[in-house]
C-alpha cells in the first residue's frame, strides 16, 4: 500500500513532460528495507537520484532520512545489528550485493556529517589524509590538490596561512567547510551531506549552501536537512519521508508549490512536524 | 502555605558554612595524602642514610653485594628491575593494543562482554599464583622449547649467543619479564579499550567514509586522537611492572650476578632482593643499603606515575577541547 503510494508519487513526477529530458540516473534505490536489529526503519524505499543535481531528503526527526543516506555508502555495516535488503545501484552496479572492496565504494561516495569532525592532525593533513589513501601524489601535486579542495569549499582564503595548524583550532563553520573540502578532495562522484548545517550559524550556513550550488556541477549531491527553507533554496529534487516511508519525491519547486499528497503539504506548510 | 525559614530547626548550618566545612575536609584529606607521601619518603631517606652516606650516588652503578665485607651496590637489582620491566612492556604493549583494537572495532557484539571481562579478570589473579605457575610450568617450558633450540641455533653467534647462554632451568630476566607482561596486559588493555571507546563515532565514520580501512582508521585517526590516554595506560602498566614483587621473586632466580648479559641466567630485581633479604639483614649498612634500594625504586616509580598522571590530565583537557 505504502509502496504503491510512493511509486505513484514518483510516477506523478515522471509523467511530467519536463521530466522526460531529466539527467541520467546516478543512484537507483529499489525496495530498500532497513533494520536496526528487529526494528524496520526504512520500508520499501524506491527512488531515482539524478546525476549532477542536488537531492534533498526532508521529514520529521526519526523518519529515516539519515538512515537512508547512510545506506548509500554502507556506513551501517560498521554496526553489526544493522542491515539492509533490496538494492541500491550506483551507475548500474548494485552496491548492497557488491563484492567490491567497501573502501573503494566509499571513496566514490564522500560524506559530511552533522557535526564537524576534524581529524587530530594539521589542516593540510586533514585534506591530504583521504587523498593519500588512494593516490600517490608528489608533494607539489598534493599541495595543489589541497589548495584546490580548500578553494572548492570556500575556505582557502581563511586558512592558507595556517595550513600546519591543528584542524581543531578552526571555528565550527570553518571546521565543517574543512570536512567538506576533505570529502571533495578525494574527487568522489557522489557527496552525501547529513544535516551539514545543523550546528552552524546563518552566515556559515549561507556559505555552505553557496558551496553546494557550486559543486553540483561536478558531483551528485544528496543532502539531509530538517530545514525546509534550506531544501527549497538549494535542492533540485526533494524527497519527503515519514516514519520510514518515502511519501513523495519530485522536483523541489513542484513539491513546495503544489505537493501531490496532503501529508506533504501539511509538513511543508508547518501544520505538522 | 510557605513555612517561615525559622521552622527548619534542623538546618543548623547555613549553606555557605557547610560548603566551607566540606571544602576544609576535602583539603585535609588531600593534605594527609601529601603528608603520608612525604613521610614515607623521609623515613626511607632516614633509614637509608648510613648507606647514602657511605656509598653516595655511586651506589646506583656499583656492582657488588657482599654482606660480609659490607660492600653494597645496586647495579644488579636496578638492572634487573629495569630489564624485566622493559621486556614486559615490549610484550604487553603490542598485545594490549591488539586486544583493545579487537574489543572496540572488530569483535562481534556477543564476544565483547565476555572477552573484556576475561581480560579484566587476569588482573584479579593473585601475583603469587603467577609466580608459582611461572616457576613450575612456564619456566621449564620456556627453557626446553625456547632456550635450548635458541642455544643450538645461536650458540656461536657473538652477541645473540651470549643472550641465550646459561643452564636451561627457565628462571631469569626473560621469564620474569614475560610473567610481568601477562600481569600488566589487563591494565594496559583495559585503559586502551576505554580511550578507544571515547573516540567519537562520527570521527571514525568520517575516516571510514573517505575509504579508510579499519587499520588506517585505528592507526592514523584513533591512536593520534587517544595518544595521551594510551601513553597513560602504558605508564600505569610500567609502574606496576616496576613494583611487582612476588611473581618476580619466584622466577628471577635471586642471584646477585651480572656476569653475563644472558636473559636466562638467574638475576635479581630490587623488589625481590628486598623480599628475600630484609628479614635476615643485620641492622646497619646491610639494612640501610636495602632501604636505599627501596628509595631508588620509590623514585623510579614516582617519576613514572607522575608522568602518567600528567599525561592523563592532558587527555582530559584534550577531550574537553574537541567535539
Amino acid at each position: 500500500m505504502t509502496t504503491m503510494n510512493a511509486m505513484n508519487a514518483m510516477n506523478a513526477t515522471n509523467d511530467d513532460p519536463q521530466q522526460e529530458t531529466a539527467l541520467p540516473i546516478k543512484i537507483a534505490v529499489r525496495d530498500l528495507n532497513f533494520y536496526y536489529g528487529k526494528f524496520l526503519a526504512l520500508k520499501q524505499i524506491s527512488l531515482d537520484i539524478p546525476e549532477h543535481c542536488v537531492t534533498a531528503f526532508i521529514g520529521p526527526s526519526g523518519c529515516g532520512k539519515s538512515t537512508l543516506l547512510r545506506t548509500f555508502n554502507r556506513m551501517y555495516e560498521l554496526y553489526p545489528e544493522q542491515r539492509a535488503t533490496g538494492s541500491i545501484t550506483l551507475d548500474g552496479e548494485n552496491l548492497l550485493a557488491s563484492t567490491q572492496d567497501i573502501a573503494l565504494i566509499r571513496a566514490r561516495i564522500g560524506m559530511v556529517f552533522q557535526k564537524p569532525t576534524p581529524f587530530p592532525m594539521s589542516i593540510f593533513d586533514n585534506i591530504a589524509f583521504g587523498v593519500k589513501l588512494f593516490e600517490n601524489l608528489s608533494r607539489i601535486d598534493m599541495e595543489e590538490r589541497v589548495e584546490w579542495a580548500l578553494k572548492k569549499a570556500a575556505l582557502w582564503d581563511e586558512v592558507k596561512d595556517k595550513l600546519p595548524q591543528s584542524g581543531a583550532s578552526l571555528s565550527g563553520g570553518q571546521q565543517q567547510r574543512l570536512c567538506i573540502a576533505r570529502g571533495v578532495a578525494i574527487k568522489p562522484e557522489v557527496l552525501l551531506l547529513d544535516e551539514p548545517c545543523s550546528a552552524l550559524d546563518p552566515i556559515s550556513t549561507a556559505r555552505i549552501e553557496e558551496l553546494i550550488a557550486e559543486i553540483k556541477k561536478d558531483y551528485t549531491v544528496i543532502i539531509v536537512t530538517h530545514n525546509m527553507q534550506q531544501a527549497a533554496r538549494c535542492s533540485d529534487y526533494t524527497a519527503y519521508m515519514y516514519l520510514g516511508e518515502l511519501m513523495e519525491f519530485g522536483e523541489t519547486e513542484q513539491m513546495f508549490l503544489k505537493p501531490v499528497r496532503q501529508e506533504t503539504e501539511d509538513y511543508i506548510t508547518g501544520r505538522f512536524g | 502555605m510557605y513555612a517561615p525559614l525559622s521552622s527548619f530547626p534542623r538546618r543548623l548550618l547555613s549553606d555557605a558554612l557547610a560548603d566551607r566545612l566540606f571544602g576544609l575536609l576535602a583539603r585535609l584529606a588531600a593534605l594527609i595524602t601529601l603528608a603520608l607521601l612525604l613521610g614515607i619518603l623521609l623515613s626511607l631517606i632516614v633509614g637509608a642514610w648510613p648507606a647514602i652516606h657511605q656509598f653516595g650516588p655511586g651506589f646506583l652503578t656499583h656492582n657488588a653485594w657482599d654482606p660480609v665485607k659490607e660492600d653494597f651496590g645496586g647495579r644488579v637489582m636496578i638492572y634487573g628491575t629495569l630489564a624485566t620491566s622493559i621486556i614486559a612492556l615490549a610484550i604487553a604493549v603490542p598485545v594490549s593494543f591488539g586486544i583493545a583494537l579487537f574489543l572496540t572495532e572488530l569483535s562481534p557484539a556477543w564476544l565483547k562482554r565476555p572477552l573484556g571481562t576475561a581480560v579484566e579478570l587476569l588482573a584479579a589473579v593473585p601475583s603469587i599464583v603467577y609466580g608459582m605457575w611461572g616457576l613450575m610450568v612456564f619456566g621449564p617450558v620456556l627453557a626446553r622449547y625456547v632456550q635450548q633450540p635458541m642455544q643450538s641455533l645461536l650458540g656461536d653467534v657473538p652477541f645473540l649467543g651470549a643472550l641465550v647462554s646459561g643452564p636451561p632451568v627457565g628462571i631469569g630476566i626473560l621469564s620474569a619479564g614475560i610473567i610481568l607482561s601477562i600481569m600488566i596486559i589487563p591494565f594496559i588493555a583495559s585503559v586502551m579499550r576505554d580511550v578507544f571507546e571515547v573516540t567519537p563515532p562520527l570521527l571514525k565514520e568520517s575516516a571510514y567514509g573517505l575509504g579508510a580501512t579499519t587499520w588506517e582508521v585505528i592507526w592514523k585517526i584513533v591512536l593520534p586522537f587517544t595518544k595521551t590516554g594510551v601513553l597513560g595506560g602504558i605508564m600505569l602498566g610500567l609502574g606496576r611492572a616496576l613494583g611487582e614483587t612476588m611473581a618476580v621473586t619466584f622466577v628471577i632466580g635471586n642471584m646477585n650476578q651480572l656476569n653475563s648479559i644472558s636473559l636466562f641466567e638467574p638475576a635479581n630485581s630490587i623488589t625481590s632482593a628486598l623480599a628475600n633479604e630484609f628479614a635476615e639483614a643485620a641492622p646497619g649498612l646491610h639494612q640501610a643499603s636495602l632501604i636505599y634500594l627501596g628509595l631508588v625504586l620509590f623514585l623510579i616509580t614516582f617519576v613514572v606515575l607522575t608522568f602518567s598522571r600528567l599525561l592523563l590530565m592532558r587527555l582530559q583537557k584534550n577531550e574537553g577541547m574537541s567535539v
